[in-house]
């Protein structure tokens, strides 16, 4: 198939994973993040832990949308999908996450009107294919997903739907990255930059993190060459004593962004004074609420949200596992009352999690001799 | 690195309430058989857990076996939900030992609305999956519920055969060495009924593979006898499922060659696009069977030999590590555990 083929070539592969082991040498250990958690996933889906050198260690970043979400903001979604004839809408993703009642999916399977949609459009759909009730589209994710919630808004207005709203919930990466930088724990080398993030907002919103902390950053693709090359082109940048920007995702990337879906998000969204991540704390201006001009559509403007701040269960310690500070493993409630079964912290629940990723992937690998 | 030594566990079921993922045969189906029902129904029979029941009578051994189909839309491209029911009743007792059945029954659960063409064109539909694998549908029963509290129809199946007498299946035949055999390209049905649904606004040139696979067991009855160790057609939950549940009853493992394993172009890509992974994926016609090394390669030119059998290949063997686990390898060097499927397959969204 092609664009997947080409980027799992064993010979190909087998030559970036030797000068990857040349390149990083012997004595220093280098602590490279990568941000996004489909990386995580792509990272553990295809072994590639098993191909570097133990002085290579990735930490997993923040970048997967439902991991950062805090309990509180699903318990408000729930009770706006609890209300008469409301029917929510939501990525499959959310459908696990677990608030402090329950989760979505068993929220559901007690009657309450939760749909998985693929596309905030088919929210819409629904809207319009059922006037007599109100959808709300359960908004998550980074700029990846930011662009067609914007658009659905744009299209709700246009058609004059009324009776859909959504509940917004996005987040922006780069206030996220910051306040990792910023963290007196962080103990970071280099980072390998977000693919999907990257082709809507470019290259230019790392270009602080090179300039201000010395760090390298490299743009990068999903299948297992694109991340071995990023950590080669990483590590080329470390030996010459270098901090800067790299794409390597060139085919989907391109360095300015998608000017068209920034453009639609500056229209449908404001940014948020400051914005609640599960794990992280309260980070300023890190999310977008829907526009005063689309305050219609807003379903925080058009449902009582209880707006109550949950405190993370106390002895998950979802927070040092988002910031690297701690492995997986190294969670008390790791693989025992935290599983991806009945997760207690999100990064159990999203294939892009690093917990569930590595339950799913390392963990039963590590937990028996290969 | 913290390692936990992977134990057996006793399976409980503590769930508050019956959701979804209870029918999707992953982990939560398990723990409602293994926790539920088989405690409080608990018998010798039984508690073996296979895809059939079996038991000696008068010098015979007896497969039967009970199946329920509710899927949703009752027909889709490649089948509808009467030959589905046929098929998977046949096909439950192939891989158990008795490619020849001898009798089916069936249950219909209707819907009030339902139009009179729809079922009898179910009907027919059983009738002809019935004469192509050689079976008579032999008695049943009708229910009708009131409108709104059925998906037009469910069907509940019963089926019966003499195991042959060639047939000596088991996990505890299965060796270190047993080669992995499968008969052909994975994931067709569930993708197909996924996309049949008109949700998702992809659209491929798929149909599923739902089919008799009696044929299939022939060819290894045929061709392995003694050789032949385990077999099993890979529904819900997948191969990756029907091999984690070889894996645990064998306490041996399972070491998979992922490029090895068939995949159309279409399910590849949709499960690309969608987060899902095809091993989880269920089929209705393929099946995976587990040989002895020097039947292998014999078994392998029978599943080739029958029509639809063309891309059977060998996609892994059976290792003494890593134990109770399915292990994939690729060929560029990196390793996973495959684990059951956990709940719905759920897609991703970056």
């Amino acid at each position: 198939m092609k664009y997947v083929d080409e980027f799992r070539d064993p010979q190909l592969i087998a030559n970036v994973a030797r000068e990857i082991a040349r390149l990083a040498g012997a004595g220093r250990h280098y602590r490279i993040m990568e941000v996004c958690g489909g990386h995580t996933h792509a990272i553990y889906r295809h072994g590639l832990k098993n191909l570097l050198p133990p002085n290579v260690e990735l930490i997993h970043g923040p970048g997967c949308p439902v991991c950062v979400l805090p309990m509180g903001r699903v318990d408000d979604g729930l009770a706006i999908a609890e209300q008469r004839d409301v029917i929510m809408a939501a990525f499959g993703d959310m459908m696990r996450v677990p608030g402090t009642r329950g989760t979505p999916l068993e929220h559901k399977a007690r009657g309450v009107d939760i749909r998985m949609v693929y596309s905030p459009l088919d929210a819409l759909r629904i809207a319009q294919a059922t006037p007599e009730k109100h959808v709300v589209f359960f908004a998550i994710g980074f700029e990846t997903t930011a662009p067609s919630t914007a658009l659905t808004l744009a299209r709700a207005r246009a058609l004059g739907v009324t009776n859909f709203s959504v509940f917004c919930n996005h987040v922006t990466i780069v206030p996220a990255i910051r306040a990792i930088l910023d963290s007196p724990d962080m103990r970071l080398d280099a980072f390998v930059g977000p693919g999907h993030v990257s082709t809507v907002t470019g290259c230019r919103p790392y270009e602080f993190i090179a300039r201000d902390y010395g760090k390298p950053v490299v743009i990068s693709g999903f299948e297992p060459l694109d991340i071995l090359e990023s950590i080669l082109m990483i590590l080329r940048q470390l030996r010459a004593g270098e901090a800067r920007v790299e794409n390597q995702y060139r085919r989907i990337v391109p360095w300015e962004g998608n000017l068209p879906a920034l453009r639609a998000i500056g229209e449908a969204f404001e940014l948020r004074p400051y914005f609640e991540w599960r794990g992280l704390g309260f980070i300023s201006q890190s999310a977008l609420k829907v526009s005063s001009a689309f305050a219609a559509w807003d379903a925080e403007v058009q449902f009582e949200v209880p707006g109550v701040r949950v405190t993370d269960p106390k002895a998950a310690q979802c927070g040092e596992v988002l910031k690297g500070v701690l492995k997986p493993p190294q969670c008390k409630l790791f693989g025992k009352e935290c599983n991806p079964e009945h997760p207690i912290g999100a990064l159990m629940v999203s294939s892009e999690g690093a917990c569930a990723a590595y339950y799913r992937y390392a963990y039963l690998s590590e937990s028996v001799p290969a | 690195m913290e390692t936990v030594e992977r134990v057996a566990p006793r399976v409980r079921f503590n769930d508050p309430q019956i959701e979804m993922a209870h029918g999707a045969g992953g982990k939560a189906s398990r723990r409602l058989v293994e926790g539920l029902f088989v405690p409080l129904l608990a018998n010798p029979i039984l508690e073996t857990l296979s895809d059939s029941a079996l038991c000696d009578f008068k010098g015979s051994r007896i497969a039967t076996t009970a199946d329920g189909y509710v899927v949703k839309p009752l027909r889709f491209p490649g089948g509808s939900i009467g030959e589905l029911a046929v098929n998977g009743t046949v096909n439950d007792l192939a891989v158990a030992g008795a490619p020849r059945p001898l009798g089916l029954m069936a249950s219909f659960i209707l819907e009030a609305g339902l139009p009179g063409a729809t079922l009898r064109a179910e009907v027919e539909a059983m009738a002809s999956a019935a004469a192509r694998a050689g079976v008579n549908i032999v008695g049943g029963d009708t229910k009708v519920v009131e409108h709104g509290f059925a998906d037009g129809m469910y069907v509940a199946t019963f089926g019966f055969g003499e195991v042959d007498a060639r047939a000596n299946l088991g996990p505890d035949r299965v060796r270190e060495g047993d080669r992995v055999l499968l008969s052909g390209p994975i994931g067709d049905h569930g993708i197909t009924i996924l996309l049949a649904r008109g949700e998702l606004d992809l659209e491929a040139d798929l149909a599923s593979d739902t089919r008799s696979v009696a044929p299939f067991v022939e060819g290894l009855l045929d061709a392995a006898a003694e050789g032949l160790h385990w077999m099993r057609d890979p529904t819900r939950g997948g191969v990756a499922t029907a091999l984690n549940e070889l894996a645990a009853a064998t306490e041996l493992g399972i070491t998979v060659f992922e490029e090895a394993i068939p995949l159309r172009d279409e399910v590849r890509g949709a499960c690309e696009i969608l987060g899902l992974d095809p091993l989880h994926i269920a089929n209705e016609g393929q099946i995976l069977a587990v040989v002895a090394a020097d039947a292998a390669d014999a078994a392998l030119a029978a599943l080739r030999s029958v029509p639809g059998g063309e891309r059977a290949v060998c996609i892994g063997e059976v290792r003494s590590k890593p134990a109770r686990a399915v292990l994939a390898v690729t060929t560029y060097g990196g390793s996973r555990i495959i684990d059951m499927l956990v709940g719905d397959p759920l897609p991703r969204i970056c």
